[in-house]
């Protein structure tokens, strides 16, 4: 009954954020291409013959970086921008006062961006195939369904993480800032640049121990085929989310006694 | 007898402010050590409101009323005492008291910019649980009070400042809630959309019994809504009573202008004894306190000769100014 109630109110904000997102599908394009990273780091790998100091083909390269490129576009997460304007502004006051945390709403509009996005992704990666057509595979089943699991949980945990830093709001009313430093090791070591199988190996070692190989490289080494530790990276992926949502849970609490509803 | 719905005793609440020196000097000795001090912007007040009652509060700029509503509603957490806003503490904000309250801030906007209004009512119907029937019999029956149709599926960025303020007020009644915290409603609004406000707010109140907590500057909203008027100064509770009593308070003498049929009677009306304002030729502006109207005029009319009265009430604006400008006005 309460998992219905939850699932009708959660299915009628991705309704009615999916409008609102239609309402910006020509800015959600140009998001979808600006997130083509992954294809700028391909051409100075193989430019560079990199890959061949880790033993992985051009082929599998392309195919990693294509895979970190749709995990990325199904992934990013901008909940503490939204969260910190619409603080300022005073316009989280209201949905303070409704029976649903404004975070569902926040969430809602990632999927519905995500929903709006995926076709402009396919488009993309419809292009890259024709410029490398040795690229082109088809992953099994099982396989491709264990990666949507594994992107949506990389979508979970880095929102998961900005969330945390967003409730910041309530302290340090300029969160975004702390957000910037968490941008760099996420850039570095989640696999967006260089693969981390590429790294040295006692470095390697203290990656796994952070949640950022699990947010892009993880997902995207499942998907394009290379050897990973399946099971391994998904139990990772979910003890992360059991560690960071009760802290955005203390962190929203606590957080909320300090709200001054400022701008409102 | 009809039971209190909102209790407030001894509730205080302390804000930290950062302050700064002007120049660039200030802005360094900001930058390496910020000087915070505790401003306590509501103290230690006390009141209870009835249910079905519509309270306004008055106050000046910074006296502190958005924040007791801000409290009320749960918003902000108080810093002392004790709230029960329908037997709930607000700042737990329970499922089962936000339904039962609604919050409309000004110009603050729930509704979705890009979208009709229509889709934040939907939004909010499941939201409150409502399921799509009941959604849509509430918003026909609130939009029919409001005066609203081809408005609903039209953005609400395209909407005039009127219809969205309308909107806003669907949204935020859609759940029908029995207690409405309005922090000026009616803020930047033309005459005819104020009224309409009012009068859509005190046919609420008399279909649904919903107790309204009411704060703005236009004086006639307070009026025309409230009997009850609770008057802050800087964070205390100043006056707390009917608003008529508090006009009579602050306004204990009413003028009358008489028109004399000739300026004999004119003459002999200024010397019977009462306060003079003016005379000008047979019109004559005299003082009489609020308790001797009657018998004052009584007098008047059978002793003279008069072609017409006019009893001037003071502007209520003027009234209600002197116990938001003067800190220690005796009320």
């Amino acid at each position: 009954m309460i998992s219905n109630l939850i699932n009708r109110k959660i299915f009628t904000l991705l309704k009615v954020q999916y409008s609102n997102m239609l309402e910006y599908r020509v800015e959600i394009a140009l998001w979808a291409i600006s997130g083509i990273i992954p294809f700028f780091m391909l051409n100075i790998w193989t430019n560079n013959n990199l890959n061949e100091s880790i033993n992985i083909s051009d082929t599998m390269l392309s195919r990693y970086f294509l895979c970190a490129f749709f995990v990325r576009q199904f992934s990013v997460v901008w909940v503490v921008f939204s969260f910190e304007e619409d603080s300022l502004m005073g316009k989280v006051s209201p949905y303070l006062i409704q029976p649903l945390n404004p975070f569902l709403r926040y969430f809602a509009q990632h999927l519905a961006e995500q929903i709006t996005r995926f076709p402009f992704a396919l488009i993309i990666a419809f292009f890259f195939f024709i410029f490398n057509p040795e690229s082109i595979w088809i992953p099994n089943l099982g396989i491709l369904l264990l990666s949507i699991v594994s992107t949506f949980l990389s979508f979970l945990i880095q929102f998961l993480i900005q969330s945390i830093v967003a409730c910041l709001c309530f302290w340090t009313e300029k969160a975004s800032s702390i957000e910037r430093l968490l941008f760099i090791p996420t850039l570095f070591l989640s696999g967006l640049l260089a693969p981390v199988v590429s790294f040295p190996a006692y470095v390697k070692s203290w990656i796994y121990l952070t949640p950022f190989p699990y947010l892009i490289d993880f997902p995207a080494n499942l998907l394009s085929g290379n050897e990973t530790n399946i099971s391994g990276g998904l139990i990772m992926q979910v003890l992360w989310i059991f560690i960071f949502f009760p802290l955005f849970k203390k962190i929203w609490s606590e957080g909320t006694k300090k709200y001054t509803a400022m701008g409102s | 007898m009809v039971q209190n719905i909102i209790d407030v005793k001894n509730l205080s609440k302390s804000f930290d402010i950062s302050s700064k020196e002007p120049g660039l000097k200030g802005t360094i000795k900001h930058f390496f050590r910020r000087q915070t001090k505790s401003l306590k912007v509501i103290k230690d007040i006390s009141f209870e409101i009835k249910e079905g009652e519509i309270v306004g509060f008055l106050g000046a700029n910074g006296a502190g009323k958005t924040t007791i509503l801000k409290m009320l509603c749960g918003l902000i957490y108080p810093s002392k005492g004790s709230i029960l806003v329908s037997g709930y503490l607000p700042f737990r904000r329970k499922e089962n008291f936000l339904k039962n309250i609604t919050l409309i801030m000004g110009q603050k906007q729930q509704l979705i910019w890009d979208l009709p209004p229509i889709e934040s009512f939907y939004l909010n119907a499941s939201i409150y649980d409502l399921d799509k029937f009941e959604a849509k019999k509430r918003i026909k029956k609130l939009s029919e009070m409001l005066e609203i149709d081809e408005e609903l599926f039209i953005p609400v960025r395209k909407l005039s400042l009127g219809q969205r303020m309308k909107s806003e007020l669907l949204a935020a009644l859609i759940h029908e809630p029995n207690i409405l915290f309005l922090d000026e409603p009616t803020l930047g609004l033309d005459i005819n959309a104020q009224r309409n406000l009012r009068k859509f707010l005190q046919k609420y109140n008399k279909e649904t019994n919903a107790t309204i907590c009411l704060t703005s500057h236009y004086m006639k909203d307070i009026t025309s809504l409230c009997k009850r008027v609770i008057c802050v100064q800087e964070g205390e509770i100043s006056y707390d009573g009917k608003l008529d009593l508090l006009l009579k308070k602050l306004s204990p003498v009413k003028e009358i202008l008489i028109v004399c049929r000739s300026e004999e009677d004119a003459i002999k009306l200024e010397n019977y004894g009462f306060t003079v304002k003016n005379k000008i030729k047979n019109e004559i502006t005299i003082k009489i306190e609020n308790n001797s109207i009657t018998s004052s005029l009584k007098t008047i009319l059978n002793n003279f000769d008069i072609e017409d009265l006019f009893i001037n009430e003071p502007p209520i604006d003027e009234v209600i100014g002197k116990v938001l400008i003067k800190k220690d006005y005796d009320i």
